[in-house]
């Protein structure tokens, strides 16, 4: 198991390395720079002021300097300083990542909640008109953006019934409480977690099917045990073996919805910052963002390789 | 109150006054919508007298296991429905009374074990909480005190050490200790019956033996009664007191085990007798039953075997029989059972259809000191920590014209073998001369050529045919491969090989699943044929099929070796089957030849114990034969290849072991005459006295 663990952290370095390359290589491929975007029709500015701007940032030099230069910092911990307002990166993301990780977070237990519980519900009513209405649903559930979940959660919720408020992580002006910030954390989270919990729902239907038809369920009802007991010993703790691999699949997907929604929703997360990052064309916020989301989406997929072997005996890593 | 009509009519002589503890009457199940039913079981009625054994026999589809999964609530519904009968249990209906009540009899006073115990226990729990579980559902017991009785359970069922294993998963165990699991699992709880679902079909023949042994001895014990469901009559010979023969849903006959093999007068038990090889008398053909087992999509108005049946005449087509008692508890649904009660036991076979060529004494195929090892690769940089010896250095030639015969258990390395032989695994060392060519880890062309004239029939027809390619795609395939002839001059191949292994050209154009297995394995052989290879490997081709159609297969298999001059390599562990059709035999034990021979020279007078107890091991048809035999049950199961242990591989389980055997490896000698040919041994003991 140790040496698993270790064999795989050995392996991210390369992987980690590529990352960096790709992303530099994007963010540098993006047309114009910070320069450039800070210039608006308000604030002219003559070719001299520009090449003395890039000069200070670094970006007149050749590509490969810059990117040795990253790398550098990089590997002495060091993610640059924004182009815009001169703040370290580092910190601006070590602000911002718990409100998206919470938002993230919330969203995933929920919907990992919620769809494998209707998936379960639906596998043992199958054909009958439960399972037909859930997998209608769940149809409906994939079907639906997260953006557009957002924008008509923000309508009812929101403008409608006026029940929940549509936008921020608290109420302007009030001191922050707990009660108030879940208050503002509802919509944005059910809006990236419903589309979720249809897709763990589908999966959840199928693995406890799949289950249902094994023998060792049969065996289960010939010791004449509870129903309950029979779903729930016996039969979701097989199907949910499954699941983690899409638990640990739905994650990246989860930092990409989370860019949109925290739009949509002006939540202060880092993807409301990478949004704003690429606006200005701050390649160090960019390049940034991307590392850290690779790092998480990598330990992530570490996690789920270890739950497996926690979930299934017969698995064993060496 | 008990349908104490019922009893009168079926209860057996010995069993007769006693209470019976099951008595089913009537019972019929439908699957399906109701235009379209299958019709599984129609109108079975039987007792079960308490501490009796009764067998319910009969081929994949007659309906066994839905009569007895319908007792014990188990089958869905929908698509099963319960269309008539009752199913009295100490005077309660099973089949009326709530879910709720029938789940407290259910492993409480009725349990069951089930065929693979490898599938049927849950992977993910532990060995103790599914051991306890039932415990303490049906007693309320504590975790404790379930544990205790947990542990005693599998004490009684001969699993050492317990309190470990206790914690241990289904996966940690072999396929023999994981069936003494599942019997502790069934028992935990004491039940007064125990439905044994083919309990041992997944097994080796030596861990069969074992089970058996085992339940026989529980029974006694805990004084329950048993039905054990099998498709083996030969098995069920040797300890159950009553048989009941089943047919496409019905009950065709019934009757106290020494009766059904003494006056059989069902034309299906018959048959079914008359496709098991005998091991005593050798070499006459099988008489298999013509036809495969029927969809029961037909309402049962008439007798169900009757396209099958030799004896059928117009009534049989057009009225079910009766089940008539012909004496104390034996029962037969047949018009014309007098008659057919009074004919000879076995046919007038097609008197030994052209005994096959005697071998040319010139080797095909030489194999020496072959070894197939699998490498064990662990830690940080996947280092090589040691191997699995699959195969550990055999030697063996196939002479022209012969059938050469490996056999052995699960794990020994035989199929491994002939996959070696055939280059679909790189041997490690040693050699393979095919005419005297050396193919062994042959690649490319060499392989290819290889591949023209070796072919290898499966073992499972269901699982090695593609489902989506058409049968007569299936069988061209190799053709094409190998780029033999013209498209024209390869369908005309095509219907010249459905023909030969007794297909209906109009199959050619149909999808696998659409066959039966008997014809899905003529399927395979057709296909192993087309190249018009000279060597045949066939890997347990008839182990996935059923009783009456393996006979077919067999005699298919006969026939074409001897109309095209073909070699075989039979790998297997069916020995009765092994003994009718081949002309050696090799005996494989972990990854080694033990014993190879002429088949009259092993099978008559077997060297090596463990040969010795392989054949103590078959079940003989012959109810009487069961308590004269000796027999020699084995302990433990095959051990770890890669650990084999030192010296001789079988001493651990040996019971002719001595010192020697485990320092000194065995060295091969030869006890063979003149007369009976090589007679190689590899045991230390060899010849010392009888095993």
């Amino acid at each position: 198991m140790l040496s698993y663990l270790l064999r795989k952290l050995l392996l991210s370095i390369p992987v980690l390395f590529g990352v960096t390359v790709i992303v530099f290589g994007i963010a540098h491929a993006m047309p114009g720079d910070a320069v450039l975007a800070m210039i608006t029709a308000e604030a002219p500015s003559s070719e001299a002021l520009i090449a003395m701007r890039r000069g200070e940032l670094g970006l007149d030099q050749p590509l490969y300097v810059q990117y040795l230069n990253w790398i550098g910092q990089i590997l002495h911990g060091n993610l640059g300083r924004s182009f815009v307002n001169g703040r370290s990166v580092g910190d601006i993301i070590g602000e911002r990542l718990p409100m998206t990780l919470e938002l993230m977070g919330v969203a995933l237990l929920v919907a990992f909640i919620i769809g494998t519980t209707l998936g379960v519900i639906s596998a043992l009513r199958q054909y009958r008109l439960t399972d037909y209405s859930l997998t209608l649903g769940g149809f409906v559930g994939v079907s639906i953006p997260d953006f557009f979940m957002g924008l008509l959660l923000v309508y009812v919720f929101a403008l409608e019934l006026r029940w929940l408020p549509s936008s921020g992580i608290s109420t302007a002006g009030d001191s922050f409480s707990l009660v108030d910030n879940l208050r503002h954390l509802i919509l944005p989270a059910a809006a990236l977690a419903l589309f979720r919990a249809a897709i763990f729902m589908r999966y959840a239907r199928a693995g406890m099917l799949e289950v249902l038809n094994q023998d060792y369920m049969r065996t289960a009802r010939a010791k004449g045990l509870r129903p309950s007991t029979i779903t729930l010993r016996h039969g979701l703790r097989n199907a949910l073996i499954p699941l983690v691999t899409v638990f640990g699949l739905t994650l990246p997907t989860l930092f990409g919805g989370s860019v949109v929604i925290e739009t949509i929703f002006q939540w202060p997360g880092i993807g409301l910052m990478f949004i704003d990052a690429v606006v200005n064309r701050d390649s160090p916020v960019i390049m940034g963002y991307v590392l850290i989301t690779a790092i998480i989406v990598m330990l992530a997929n570490l996690a789920t390789d270890l739950a497996y072997s926690v979930l299934d005996p017969r698995v064993s890593y060496d | 109150m008990m349908g104490a009509d019922a009893l009168a009519i079926d209860g057996t002589a010995k069993w007769i006054g006693q209470q019976a503890v099951l008595s089913v009457q009537g019972l019929s199940v439908e699957f399906g919508p109701r235009d379209s039913s299958v019709y599984a079981v129609n109108d079975v009625s039987f007792e079960l007298a308490e501490g009796e054994s009764l067998a319910i026999v009969g081929e994949s589809g007659s309906g066994k296991s839905v009569t007895v999964q319908t007792l014990m609530g188990l089958i869905r519904k929908p698509p099963g429905r319960v269309t008539a009968g009752r199913a009295l249990f100490r005077g309660r209906d099973l089949l009326a009374m709530p879910d709720s009540d029938l789940r407290q009899i259910r492993g409480r006073d009725i349990a069951m074990i089930f065929q693979d115990p490898m599938s049927s226990l849950n992977p993910v729990l532990s060995i103790g909480l599914q051991l306890t579980e039932a415990l303490r559902e049906h007693q309320g017991l504590n975790e404790a005190e379930a544990e205790r009785q947990a542990l005693d359970m599998l004490d009684l069922v001969g699993i050492a050490n317990a309190p470990q294993r206790m914690r241990a998963f289904p996966h940690q165990f072999s396929g023999g200790q994981l069936q003494r699991i599942g019997i502790a699992m069934a028992l935990v709880c004491k039940p007064s019956i125990l439905i044994a679902d083919e309990p041992t079909t997944a097994l080796d023949v030596t861990i069969q033996a074992q089970i058996v042994e085992l339940v026989v001895r529980l029974q006694k014990q805990l004084g329950m009664a048993i039905i054990w469901i099998s498709h083996d009559l030969s098995l069920v010979a040797g300890f159950v007191d009553r048989v009941a023969v089943m047919y496409a849903g019905s009950i065709v006959e019934q009757a106290p085990v020494d009766e059904l093999f003494s006056a059989t007068t069902h034309p299906y038990t018959i048959g079914l007798l008359n496709s098991i090889p005998s091991l005593t008398a050798a070499n006459t053909r099988l008489v298999p039953i013509k036809g495969a087992p029927p969809n029961v999509t037909l309402p049962p108005t008439f007798c169900a075997f009757a396209p099958r049946c030799d004896y059928a005449e117009v009534r049989c087509r057009e009225q079910r029989p009766p089940l008539e008692t012909l004496g104390a508890g034996h029962t037969t649904a047949c018009w014309r059972w007098r008659e057919v009660a009074r004919l000879p036991r076995t046919p007038a076979a097609a008197s030994s259809a052209a005994p096959a060529a005697a071998p040319k004494q010139e080797p095909l195929l030489v194999v020496s000191d072959l070894k197939v090892h699998f490498p064990i690769r662990r830690g940080v940089l996947k280092r090589q920590v040691g191997a699995v010896h699959a195969v550990d250095g055999v030697s063996f030639e196939v002479l022209r014209g012969e059938t050469l015969a490996l056999v052995g258990e699960s794990g020994c390395g035989k199929s491994t073998t002939g996959r070696a032989v055939l280059g679909l695994e790189r041997p490690s060392a040693g050699s393979v001369l095919f005419e005297g060519r050396d193919y062994a880890g042959a690649t490319g062309d060499e392989l290819k050529q290889r591949r023209r004239d070796m072919q290898m029939v499966f073992q499972n027809p269901f699982g090695s045919l593609n489902p989506r390619m058409t049968v007569g795609r299936i069988i061209g395939e190799g053709l094409r491969a190998q780029k033999i002839g013209t498209r024209a001059t390869r369908d005309v191949r095509v219907s010249e090989l459905l023909a030969l292994v007794g297909l209906r050209e109009a199959l050619r154009n149909r999808y696998p699943f659409e066959l039966s297995g008997g014809q899905r394995q003529r399927v395979g052989i057709a296909r192993a044929l087309a190249a018009n290879p000279k060597f045949i490997i066939a890997d347990e081709p008839i182990s996935a099929l059923d009783v009456s159609i393996q006979a077919q297969i067999v005699n298919l298999l006969d026939d074409l070796k001897a109309r095209l001059g073909l070699t075989y390599l039979f790998i297997g562990h069916d020995l009765s089957m092994i003994r009718y059709l081949s002309d050696r035999v090799a005996v494989m034990y972990l990854g080694r030849i033990v014993e190879i021979g002429t088949t009259a020279a092993v099978f008559g007078s077997p060297l090596h114990p463990y040969t010795s107890a392989l054949l103590s091991a078959i079940p003989v048809p012959d109810p009487k034969a069961g308590g004269t035999r000796r027999r020699i049950v084995l302990g433990g199961g095959v051990p770890d290849p890669s650990k084999p242990p030192p010296g001789c591989h079988f001493h651990p389980r040996c019971p002719m072991a001595t010192d020697i055997c485990t320092r000194a490896d065995p060295q091969v000698r030869d006890f063979g005459s003149g007369v009976s040919g090589q007679h190689l041994v590899a045991c230390h003991h060899a010849g010392d006295a009888t095993p």
